[in-house]
């Protein structure tokens, strides 16, 4: 734990100060959407945590991740929800019933997983110093999809057809 | 800046979307968090993109996203058709495949 609070002793001061109050809008943005009552305002949060997460990006040197984040899911993941919200709910407003009967079993089993998973981490990369080496240029990028990575990126296209024909197939009427 | 930094962050996302993925009725709050959990996991392949100086964990992130979204469309066409099947969306009337 020394490791996480003498953080700000890294090579980068601002970078770190950015990161803490990002971060710190991010988990108050993801406590309110599993927590908010309306269903409407979750969703609205979740664009706060989508947001931060691409901020996060750009911080940690992924420019065109960051961008693509942006695009997809503010851009379009977003609306999605927001339609699948509008179309399947009749009133605007707090609901009594969004969760389940045994909800409070939720919170032992995200904080034993919270737990383990801090431990590991913190055990792992407890001192790492990420390099500050600059932004990864997009041509880094290009050429690991057009090189070692060229079948897995036809596959996914495939997939994205497949879940578009799907989604039609799914949601038409009859 | 230390790496601990981005994974531990990722690490309290993906806990708070596996508590909205247990606690929540819904199914599109349910879907919600399933991109919280999403973003944790990209978040950490950038972050050891980072790490190790290679793009190979920006290229999983941005296979991730594009999964992420076919994911999203899928998944919400399955839910709008059980609304309109059973004017529902309450995850626990689902129970006809129970044992």
């Amino acid at each position: 734990m020394n490791a996480v609070i003498l953080a700000a002793d890294g090579v980068n001061v601002a970078q770190n100060v950015a990161f803490g109050i990002i971060a710190a809008v991010m988990i108050f943005a993801a406590l309110n959407v599993v927590t908010t009552k309306n269903v409407v305002h979750a969703a609205l949060w979740l664009v706060v945590v989508l947001s931060g997460v691409a901020a996060q990006y750009i911080l940690a040197a992924a420019e065109f991740v960051a961008i693509s984040q942006v695009l997809v899911y503010i851009g379009a993941v977003m609306v999605l929800f927001l339609f699948g919200i509008m179309l399947t709910r009749a009133q605007i407003g707090k609901e009594t019933d969004l969760n389940n009967k045994n909800w409070a079993l939720g919170i032992p089993v995200a904080l034993a997983m919270l737990g383990l998973l801090a431990w590991v981490i913190l055990d792992a990369f407890g001192d790492d110093v990420l390099p500050d080496s600059g932004p990864l240029p997009t041509v880094a990028l290009s050429d690991q999809y057009l090189g070692i990575y060229l079948v897995p990126f036809l596959a996914i296209s495939f997939v994205l057809l497949a879940a578009a024909i799907g989604a039609i197939v799914l949601a038409r009427k009859d | 800046m230390l790496a601990v930094n981005f994974l531990l962050l990722a690490a309290v996302l993906f806990s708070i979307g596996v508590y909205g993925v247990i606690a929540r009725r819904n199914a599109v709050m349910v879907l919600m968090s399933i991109e919280l959990i999403l973003n944790a996991v990209s978040l950490n392949l950038v972050a050891f993109s980072l790490m190790t100086g290679t793009a190979d964990g920006q290229v999983f992130a941005l296979y991730v996203i594009a999964i992420a979204a076919a994911e999203v469309g899928v998944g919400l066409a399955m839910v709008l058709m059980i609304y309109r099947n059973r004017r529902t969306i309450a995850l626990d009337e689902l129970s006809e495949m129970k044992g």
